[in-house]
């Protein structure tokens, strides 16, 4: 079984490695078989885990197994060392899955871009990072496992190189990962370093109560600040809008089903941690509240596809968060797997509608595209009700699932209880929003040209944020668009997860139905005082699934209403509300905030420290000193080569009757 | 007696120093240099080194100062300034350490514990100083010195011979090859090699330019 | 008439020859005080060589003969290829080896 955990980590490794070296000898498709070919193996070993996990018995199903020891020195002993155990193969059984039918979508949705290998070996590390981290049995190798994920999503969000939106965007989502990986390895350092004295996990955990509660807190609000940064939770989340400029199945793979919940995993990971500092918990719950609202009233009014379901991810993403820190971990875990697959599939669906527009993203100039995409707007309508919460897609068992148990917590709990539904009915309206604009209506030329057959080109392409000119060479995307209608694999891998995200649901059904996630996580869980004891009785559980499903369809019939029934209302509703609009619209103004209190005091301080201390200490003394000592004393010492006979017959001389004066006064 | 002979040696020694170091014609310093020599050749004598004495004559005062008269005449020099170009400061200069290193030499002389230099000398056996004494130890203490020195000597005529033909040697050099006159721009094979000019018949061909610009990734 | 004052003669002939060689410009006698220089040395040899009573010094006087002879030979072979190629034959202005 651990040589099977090892290969969960190596085949990714493995893959990225050989198409990265071959990538002028992979021809056509090849890179991106290998590199589909690789995950596959990885899914494999981790189904094959996962059953040695289940064979063993109850007290035996957390195992670590180390492959060499890295460092051992004074009161530090770090081993490259995973963790296999409930938990983490849950984890890895969702990001193989998933990242194996996207890998799939991509041989064919990247297949005209001049950097197709490049592609498949970014994201083969990007799983292989992943995997590093959702298995890592030590705080060293999640550190590691974590920044290397930042680094593949830079690497993937800056994809196309040579456009200045997707560059910029690249930076700033590595530069607030880097403040989240500063929360992290401080927070490590307070647990580590001032508690527990090991950076095994099983270790640190069993020394949780040991730990001083200053130190405990500290360290735990720390890491939270790391979970916000990668999971994109208020106030570090404006970095994730700004990673849609990478290419869809980045999106989908990236910034919907594994990276962004790299912070929820994290909190679950540490729940002895955190559930001995309870106000760390406090913090995330309440963050996560706050996350899923704003980020709820953000998507309502925004016009590009991408974004809105950029928006829908940090609010679903706020749900989990709100979910491991009250408790409800499984809840919340189960949650992270029905959203990869019914995100990863909305991802994948709007990458379809966008290539049918030609590159174009704006939901304004959409419309119509029903009768011409039929395949694709299948897969939307069944991820928007997977995402809105109608029964009995997978979203509305894991969705109501979280918010009973939130509101079995009781006290002041009820607050976010409240909010989570307002924000589930949200999620509604703007999920359906967003469908009703996309696929109703009349359709617009590009659709009207795909019903005749032919696939939309633009003839000039453009940058569909800024509107200026590209070519179709390297660093920009590539010259045909590929729909799903028309490809084979794409085709498999959106019906896939359309059927995980109808059938997924079921894995865990209230009132004791069916609770395989349950049960399969619970060694991981045992101790805890949440897990077993948060079990919400059954009227209160049937309530909630009622209030659930009656926001859900209300949300979907007012949509229905603004943006079918009478086309006139959006433009009503927008004028009524200006005020409220304009903050949705201006994404609540945490650019501005963050350039204005952060990002400008720094480059002022950089400008004032180049031009004094650089300028007049470093160039001027340490740098220009020493070479004006040099070229001073070169220059005395050349003047002896004069060329001048009589000099240096003289110099002689002197030589000669100095050695003679030592001698001299050294023989008396 | 040896006294007097002493100071009237070391007297003309001295005096001749001075008259090389100080005349204006070169022809004179080399006068005052054989009078100098031949006052040294009688202060060898004082030291019982016959040989020597004759060796300085003959050789030295003979054949070496003979060669430099020769030179003096062929070069001249008579209209040369006496004075150094540094000034009268490196004259005075010049004097100075000149004289410093005279008390230092001395005081390196007489203040060491050599207690022998207050005396004659040592015993000596009558061989001393003849040829017959030189010869033997030429031949055999001193033989590699000696074959060194008489290699030295044919390297230094050989040596005089090259410095001192004329250009072009005995033979004459052919007048003005095409090798002479200055390349135009652009050819030669600087310019084959960096790439300018391709070499005919060698098979490169000039790469277009637009092929280097295509990127890879 | 100790060997002291045969070392006395011999150092004050080297330090005129020493200040000649600073002094003069003209090469031939700048050569021609080199002469006066080893001469001296020579004749320290040989008042050492008289002090221990063994012919050694001597011996190393009559190389020093020739290898000032060799010098000389070759010091005015250039001072005569300096003299056919019009060069000035200056001291001072041959500045050639210079840094």
């Amino acid at each position: 079984m651990t040589t099977t955990g090892w290969l969960i980590v190596g085949f990714p490794l493995f893959g990225s490695i050989v198409i990265g070296l071959l990538f002028n000898r992979l021809g056509g498709r090849a890179a991106g078989l290998v590199g589909t070919a690789a995950i596959a193996a990885s899914f494999v070993c981790a189904i094959i885990t996962f059953f040695s996990l289940e064979g063993r018995g109850h007290e035996h199903r957390q195992v670590v197994t180390s492959l060499w020891d890295y460092a051992n020195t004074v009161g530090v002993d770090a081993q490259v060392s995973i963790l296999i155990d409930p938990l983490s193969i849950f984890m890895a059984l969702v990001v193989t899955g998933v990242s194996m039918l996207i890998h799939l979508y991509s041989v064919a949705y990247m297949a005209s871009d001049r950097g197709y290998a490049r592609f498949f070996a970014y994201l083969n590390f990007f799983v292989f990072s992943m995997l590093l981290l959702v298995m890592a049995g030590n705080f060293l190798l999640l550190i590691v496992g974590w920044a290397f994920v930042g680094a593949a999503s830079y690497l993937l969000i800056s994809f196309w190189y040579r456009r200045t939106t997707a560059t910029q965007a690249g930076i700033k989502a590595f530069v607030v990962n880097v403040v989240g990986d500063i929360g992290l390895v401080l927070g490590t350092y307070f647990i580590f370093f001032k508690g527990s004295h090991t950076l095994d996990y099983l270790g640190t955990f069993d020394k949780a109560h040991q730990i001083a509660g200053g130190n405990l807190t500290a360290g735990c609000i720390l890491l939270l600040v790391g979970a916000f940064a990668k999971s994109a939770q208020v106030p570090l989340h404006t970095w994730l809008p700004d990673a849609m400029e990478g290419p869809t199945p980045v999106s989908a793979l990236i910034h919907a089903a594994t990276m962004v919940t790299a912070g929820v995993y994290l909190i679950a990971r540490m729940w002895p941690l955190f559930e001995q500092a309870p106000a760390a918990a406090d913090v995330g719950a309440i963050v996560g509240c706050v996350t899923l609202l704003v980020a709820a009233t953000t998507a309502l009014a925004q016009t590009d596809l991408k974004r809105v379901i950029a928006y829908s991810t940090m609010s679903q993403i706020g749900y989990m968060i709100m979910g491991v820190s009250v408790g409800a971990y499984a809840a919340g875990l189960f949650h992270l797997m029905t959203h990869a697959f019914f995100k990863a599939l909305l991802f994948m669906a709007a990458g379809s509608v966008i290539a049918a527009m030609a590159g174009e993203q704006n939901l304004d100039r959409m419309g119509g595209f029903r009768r011409a995409m039929p395949f694709t707007f299948a897969c939307f309508v069944i991820g928007g009700l997977a995402l809105a919460g109608i029964p009995p897609f997978s979203g509305f068992w894991s969705k109501d699932e979280i918010i009973s148990l939130i509101g079995e917590r009781g006290g002041w709990h009820w607050i976010l209880f409240t909010a989570a539904y307002i924000g589930s009915f949200l999620t509604a309206v703007y999920t359906w929003r967003m469908i009703f604009r996309a696929f109703w209506g009349d359709p617009v030329p590009e659709a009207v040209e795909l019903e005749g057959g032919h696939l939309h080109h633009a003839e000039v392409h453009t940058n569909p944020a800024t509107g200026e000119e590209e070519d179709t060479e390297v660093g920009f995307p590539g010259p045909d668009h590929h729909i799903a209608e028309r490809e084979g694999s794409m085709k498999i891998a959106m019906g896939a997860l359309a059927v995980l995200a109808t059938i997924g649901g079921f894995l865990q059904l209230p009132f004791g139905i069916v609770d395989a996630v349950d049960r399969f996580l619970e060694p991981t869980f045992a101790g805890s005082k949440y897990y077993d004891s948060l079990d919400p009785s059954d009227g209160f559980t049937l309530l909630g699934l009622g209030i659930g499903a009656v926001l859900g369809i209300a949300g979907i019939a007012l949509a229905y209403r603004i943006w079918v029934q009478k086309p006139g209302t959006a433009e009503r509703v927008r004028a009524r509300f200006g005020a409220a609009y304009a903050l949705f619209k201006n994404k609540w103004w945490f650019d501005e905030l963050i350039d204005a209190t952060v990002v400008r005091p720094f480059a002022a301080f950089g400008r004032f420290g180049q031009a004094t201390f650089e300028r007049v200490f470093v160039n001027g003394t340490l740098v220009g000193g020493t070479t004006g000592i040099v070229r001073v004393g070169s220059a005395a010492v050349r003047a002896i080569q004069s060329g001048f006979l009589r000099a240096y017959a003289a110099l002689m001389l002197l030589a000669l009757a100095g050695l003679a004066l030592y001698f001299l006064i050294q023989a008396s | 007696m040896a006294e007097v002979l002493f100071f009237i040696a070391g007297i003309g020694a001295i005096a001749g120093a001075i008259g090389v170091v100080r005349v204006a014609n070169p022809f004179y310093s080399v006068l005052a240099l054989v009078f100098h020599l031949l006052s040294l050749a009688a202060l060898f004598l004082l030291l019982r080194a016959q040989f020597v004495a004759a060796a300085q004559v003959v050789v030295y005062a003979g054949a070496v100062m003979v060669l430099y008269v020769f030179v003096v005449a062929y070069v001249g020099g008579e209209q040369m300034p006496v004075r150094p170009a540094g000034g009268p400061a490196l004259q005075i200069g010049a004097i100075v350490f000149a004289g410093a290193l005279f008390v230092e030499l001395v005081i390196a002389f007489l203040g060491s514990s050599l207690q022998a230099i207050d005396t004659d000398g040592a015993q000596y056996d009558p061989g001393f100083g003849t040829p017959g004494q030189i010869g033997e130890l030429l031949l055999t203490k001193f033989l590699l010195p000696f074959e060194v020195a008489s290699f030295l000597l044919l390297i230094a005529a050989v040596g005089a011979v090259v410095l001192a033909r004329r250009r072009g040697g005995i033979i004459q050099q052919a007048q003005g090859t095409p090798l002479d006159r200055p390349r135009p721009l652009g050819t030669g094979t600087m310019a084959e090699a960096v790439g300018i000019l391709l070499p005919e018949g060698s098979g490169l061909k000039e790469e277009p330019e637009d092929e280097r610009e295509k990127g890879g990734w | 008439m100790s060997i002291a004052w045969f070392l006395v003669v011999s150092a004050m002939v080297f330090s005129i020859g020493a200040g000649g060689v600073l002094t003069r410009r003209n090469p031939l006698v700048v050569l021609l005080c080199l002469e006066l220089m080893l001469n001296a040395a020579n004749l320290a040899l040989l008042a050492f060589s008289r002090m221990w009573g063994n012919g050694d010094g001597q011996v190393f006087a009559i190389v020093v003969i020739v290898v000032a002879a060799c010098e000389v030979c070759i010091g005015l072979g250039v001072v005569v290829a300096m003299f056919r190629r019009r060069l000035p034959v200056d001291v001072d202005e041959m500045t050639e080896l210079s840094g």
